[in-house]
This record gives C-alpha cells, sequence and structure tokens, in this order.
C-alpha cells in the first residue's frame, strides 16, 4: 500500500459527528529498527476499524502514537482536524508541554492488555479518579456516572471490590469504564482479551460489541478475527510496520488480495471458521 | 465478634429453661462430663449405623474433622519458654545489673531531657531527610538531565562521608566561612549577613548533618520503591490525563509504598539511635547524657541500661506504627487483609466461647 492514498474505513452505522482520526505518513523507530514505516490511515467519525496482524507488526505502536504514548519521529496524526502531541508555528511542528497533552488524552480512552487498574483503588474509585482530576468534574456527579458505567458493563454490585478481588474479565470491564468516564471521542483497545482466559473472552468483548453501535469511535488491536469480522467496518492488515491491506471484514477474510494477508489468515483463520 | 457471642449465650439460655441463669455454666460443665459419651453416640449415632450396614460405600459424613497435629511445635515451645525464663532469672537474680540504679536513673529528670532531645532529633532529621528524599527520587526518576545529575551528585556526596565528619564540619562552618551572607556575587552589595556562629547552633549542626545524610539514604529508598512500581501504572495514568504530581502521589508512591516501608521504618529506627553521633558536638542527647552521668558516677552498665531500655521502648512503639501503616498500604495489594493481633485475639476467644456454647448444647 502506497502512503499517499490513505486507506478509509466504511461510514459508521450511527450518524456520530466526532472522533474522526487522520493518520498521515507515521513513522517510528526504537533504536535501529524501524516500526513504523509510514503509516497512513483514516478512521471517520464512529467507525470502527480493527487492526491485525503478527506480533512485531507495529500495530500496538500506531495505537500508542494515536494518544501520544509514543511521540512520533514523522508524520502526524489529526483528530477532528486538530494536531496530536503538536501545533504549529511557522512552518514546524512544535510538541505541546505536557498539560495540554493531557487534556487531549481526555478525548482519547485507552484499555490496555494487562488493564493497569489501579490496584490499590476500588473498581468506583477507578473510574472517578480521572474524571475528578483531569476534568475537575464535581465528586458526587463523577461518582454517580461511575456507577452507570459499572452498571453498563455489568460490575454495578462489584463497585467497592478492589482489582485483585476480580477476575480477569471484570478487571477488563472496569478498565472500559474507566476509560469511558472521560466521554472520549475516541476508544483505543490494544489486545483487550490477550490476558484473559478463553471462558473470560465474550465478557469483555460483549461490552465493545455494544459500544461499537455507541457512535464512538473505536480502533482495535486484536486477534480474535470472528470478533474483529462482527465489529469491524473496516480491517486494517499489518505487517512489517506497513499496513499491507484494509478492507471490509467480508471482503479482507474471504479474498485477500495480497499473498501475505491470504499467508497470515490462512493460519490463525481456523478452518471451521465460517466466512 | 465478642458482642455477637453473648447474644448467642444468651439466646441458649433462653432456650435451655431449667437451670438459674448464674448456674448455666457450672450446670453445663458437669452435664458435658456426665453425658459427653452419650453426647458422642448420639452425635455419631446415624453415621455409625450407617456404616455398619452399607458394605462398600462407607458414609463419613457425620465424621468430625480433626486437624493435622504438630508435637514438634510443642516441645519447641516449651524449649524456648525455658530459655526465656532462664534468661529473665538471670536478669532478675544476678545483683551487678543493679536493678535499683537503673530504676533510680531510668526516669531522672536529665535522662528525660536527653530523651526528648533524641525524639526531637530522630522526629525532625527523619521527616525533613524523607521530604528531601522524595524530592531527590523524583527529580533522579525524571527526565531532565540537570536535575538527575543533580540528584545523582548529592546522594553521591553526601554517602561518601561519614556522618561524624558531616557533623563537625557543620559545626565547624564558622572556621571555614565567618559570615554567611545573601547578595550579588562578585560585589559589595549584601542584602543580609550574619555571623555563622550565631546560625549554626549544636542543635542546627545536629539536624542539618542527620537530614542532608538521611536525606541521600531515603532518596535511594524511595526510588527503589517508585522504581517497583510497574510502568503500565504511570502510562494508564497518563492516558486518562491525570496531571505528573498527581500520578506520582495518588497512582505511584501508595502502591511504591509497600517496598519502601519496611526499609523506611530500618532507616528511623536507626535514626533513633544514630542520634547517639550528635556527642560529638557535645548535644546532651539521651546518649550522651547517660555518659555523662555514669563518667560521674561509675555505674557505667546500669545506666547503659537505662539507655538501651529506653531505645528499646521507642523502637516497640514504632514497630506497632510500622504493623499498622503496612497494613495500611497493603489494601488492594492482598485479596483479603489478615487480621490484626487485637482482632485475631478477639476471634479466638469467641470462636472458643462459641465452641463452649456448642459442647453445653451437646451436653443437653
Amino acid at each position: 500500500m502506497s502512503t499517499a492514498e490513505s486507506p478509509t474505513t466504511a461510514p459508521p452505522a450511527a450518524a456520530a459527528t466526532r472522533g474522526h482520526v487522520e493518520i498521515t505518513n507515521v513513522r517510528k523507530s526504537f533504536g535501529a529498527t524501524e516500526v513504523l514505516k509510514g503509516v497512513s490511515l483514516t478512521v471517520p467519525p464512529g467507525g470502527v476499524a480493527v487492526i491485525v496482524g503478527p506480533s512485531g507488526s507495529g500495530k500496538s505502536t500506531l495505537l500508542r502514537t494515536i494518544n501520544h504514548l509514543e511521540k512520533v519521529d514523522g508524520g502526524y496524526i489529526t483528530i477532528d482536524g486538530q494536531l496530536v502531541g503538536y501545533q504549529v508555528r511557522g512552518n514546524r511542528l512544535h510538541e505541546l508541554r505536557e498539560k495540554d497533552i493531557l487534556k487531549q488524552r481526555t478525548d482519547i480512552g485507552m484499555v490496555f492488555q494487562n488493564f493497569n487498574l489501579f490496584p490499590h483503588l476500588t473498581a468506583l474509585e477507578n473510574v472517578t479518579e480521572a474524571p475528578v482530576v483531569a476534568l475537575h468534574r464535581n465528586k458526587a456527579e463523577a461518582r454517580k456516572r461511575a456507577l452507570e458505567l459499572l452498571d453498563r458493563v455489568g460490575l454495578k454490585d462489584r463497585a467497592d471490590a478492589y482489582p485483585r478481588q476480580l477476575s480477569g474479565g471484570q478487571q477488563q470491564r472496569v478498565a472500559i469504564a474507566r476509560a469511558l468516564a472521560l466521554d472520549p471521542k475516541i476508544l483505543l483497545f490494544d489486545e483487550p482479551t490477550s490476558a484473559l482466559d478463553p471462558e473470560l473472552v465474550n465478557e469483555v468483548l460483549d461490552v465493545i460489541r455494544e459500544l461499537a453501535t455507541s457512535g464512538t469511535t473505536l480502533i482495535i488491536v486484536t486477534h480474535e478475527m470472528g470478533f474483529a469480522r462482527d465489529v469491524a467496518d473496516t480491517v486494517v492488515f499489518m505487517d512489517e510496520g506497513q499496513i499491507v491491506e484494509h478492507g471490509i471484514p467480508r471482503e479482507i477474510f474471504a479474498n485477500p488480495r495480497e499473498p501475505r494477508t491470504r499467508s497470515f489468515f490462512s493460519k490463525v483463520i481456523e478452518p471451521a471458521f465460517n466466512i | 465478634m465478642s458482642s455477637a457471642a453473648t447474644t448467642v449465650a444468651q439466646s441458649a439460655q433462653q432456650s435451655a429453661p431449667e437451670p438459674a441463669p448464674g448456674a448455666f455454666l457450672e450446670h453445663s460443665a458437669a452435664a458435658e462430663g456426665r453425658t459427653a459419651d452419650a453426647a458422642h453416640s448420639a452425635a455419631a449415632h446415624s453415621a455409625a449405623a450407617h456404616s455398619a450396614a452399607a458394605l462398600p460405600a462407607a458414609d463419613y459424613s457425620g465424621y468430625k474433622l480433626v486437624p493435622a497435629r504438630q508435637p514438634w511445635r510443642w516441645v519447641g515451645t516449651v524449649l524456648v519458654a525455658l530459655g526465656v525464663v532462664a534468661v529473665a532469672w538471670s536478669l532478675a537474680t544476678n545483683p551487678r545489673w543493679e536493678w535499683g540504679v537503673v530504676a533510680q536513673w531510668f526516669t531522672a529528670q536529665s535522662v528525660v531531657n536527653g530523651l526528648v532531645e533524641t525524639l526531637k532529633l530522630t522526629a525532625i532529621s527523619g521527616a525533613l531527610g524523607f521530604v528531601l528524599g522524595f524530592i531527590l527520587a523524583l527529580m533522579r526518576l525524571s527526565a531532565s538531565p540537570l536535575l538527575v545529575s543533580v540528584s545523582w551528585t548529592f546522594s553521591w556526596i553526601f554517602r561518601s562521608t561519614p556522618l561524624l565528619v558531616q557533623m563537625l564540619l557543620w559545626y565547624n562552618l564558622g572556621y571555614l566561612y565567618e559570615k554567611i551572607s545573601l547578595g550579588l556575587p562578585f560585589t559589595d552589595i549584601r542584602f543580609f549577613e550574619v555571623q555563622t556562629t550565631t546560625l549554626i547552633s549544636q542543635f542546627a549542626a545536629a539536624v542539618l548533618g542527620l537530614t542532608l545524610n538521611q536525606a541521600a539514604y531515603s532518596a535511594e529508598i524511595i526510588r527503589g520503591g517508585i522504581l517497583s512500581v510497574d510502568q503500565g501504572q504511570l502510562e494508564a495514568a497518563a492516558a486518562l490525563g491525570i496531571p505528573a504530581w498527581r500520578r506520582s502521589t495518588r497512582i505511584v508512591l501508595p502502591q511504591a509504598m509497600r517496598a519502601i516501608l519496611p526499609t523506611a521504618f530500618n532507616e528511623i529506627i536507626g535514626l533513633v539511635k544514630g542520634t547517639s553521633i550528635v556527642y560529638v558536638l557535645a548535644y546532651s542527647e539521651l546518649f550522651y547524657t547517660v555518659q555523662v552521668i555514669y563518667n560521674r558516677t561509675q555505674q557505667v552498665l546500669p545506666l547503659l541500661l537505662v539507655a538501651t531500655l529506653w531505645y528499646v521502648a521507642i523502637t516497640s512503639v514504632l514497630s506497632v506504627f510500622q504493623y499498622y501503616i503496612e497494613r495500611h498500604y497493603s489494601k488492594g495489594a492482598v485479596r483479603n487483609l489478615p487480621l490484626t493481633p487485637l482482632q485475631k485475639a478477639r476471634k479466638f476467644f469467641s470462636t472458643h466461647a462459641a465452641v463452649n456454647l456448642d459442647r453445653a448444647k451437646d451436653a443437653r
């Protein structure tokens, strides 16, 4: 895929107006290894993009550049037209100060592979922390909203439990509620089910499935191909720091154009997998 | 728990109408003795009957579970107890310990004054040392090369100089610099000027020396604690837009505390006794006071014992604090908090009360 034309996902079902992500020619190296070799991708408001690919293909790094957890070495990312992590001065992009970056991040929720819940805070405290501190919301109000969110992920009755008292699936659902508490335009999921027992995967996927119809833009890195087929507007296949191919799930799974894509899917999709 | 047990006891009393309330315990004890066999066979009755009738599939449902016995634990306990008694006996009976002298000096005004000075030095330099240490640790972990090298150099200098030398240097600062002034460098403009000897008293030199030394060590302890917290915690907090200072104090530090506290209390307890080094400044804290006294009275051992007993007392109090503070910070780190000694004791008594009740019921 050339970097000139930027793959665009199919228009979303819900008429969302915010959360337009534009990734343009993003490059990133760790030492001598170039992990992103000029990646471009557009996800329209309310779109659901699922990024798949082998380990080390740069999927997670790409995701982490979107909220500036990873600084890019080249290229840029905009959300609703606003640059992420930088501002234009003359013909240069100056990195924003930490305070402004943090402000931008409140529009971008992130869910991690290892949940990264704060273990010394209860589920409820995990969810209320950021709205109170980062958005200066009133405590009682944040609490009320947090309980609603915990209810939405099916964990209202575990609000006072500490993360270690919860199962992996429950922890990840709390982490999703925590990300939702900032009312983000965009939600990033970095392999949200990879650390879970097979039995617990579905309870998390069900929550994400429900979010996919809510109008929030979702960008999901996952190895769950069946799930990708169900929720994605666009499936993006990455390998060796580049987007090899992208398309609507039905097409890309049934008729991958590139040989690399075909060989990957032939290994990860079980023969019985019904396309 | 105990109140729950009481209510159970009361209701049991009510359901047993025959004995007068006061006679309840004696009655049940007697009943237990008399009808023990009967009660036992009644409890095991159904099980026994069943196992006798049905041959191959044994039914153990009526059996009582008996925990494994630990006979060697009892032997060990007895041996340790004998050792303790022997030591206690020799301490009590050997007249050369001169307990009378110990008792006489233990609460003497001069000793108590020294104790207060020791506590004052420990509290002030411990608190200041750890606050400064926290700042140094954050500097060392910051992204700024300037802050990192300043912090590193501080720790390097203060960890490589003997505390004794630091003390004497601070106290004799007046010899090196007669006056301390604030003004524009390389000009004659002075906003403020003071004689060094008036500024640096014994107390100031002691606090300064102990604090800076303590800061260098606690910086490393706190840094170690912070490093032990998973990187993902910082990332998650950053992704949620939580500001840096809040990330440190609310997310990382409470988790780091678990690693910091045991070593930090080591340091504080070390500092309690370490304050005795200020004797080089002729500062009359506990140890110096005791030395002065025994140089006069020649009762060396009993007076050292006075100081030791006070140190033991301080350490004991600190250990209790340590237990509860560590317990506080283990919130969420363990699935369920272990019981405190107090709660254990309560549970012990309440379950034993319950057992006695059961027995009483069985007997009836």
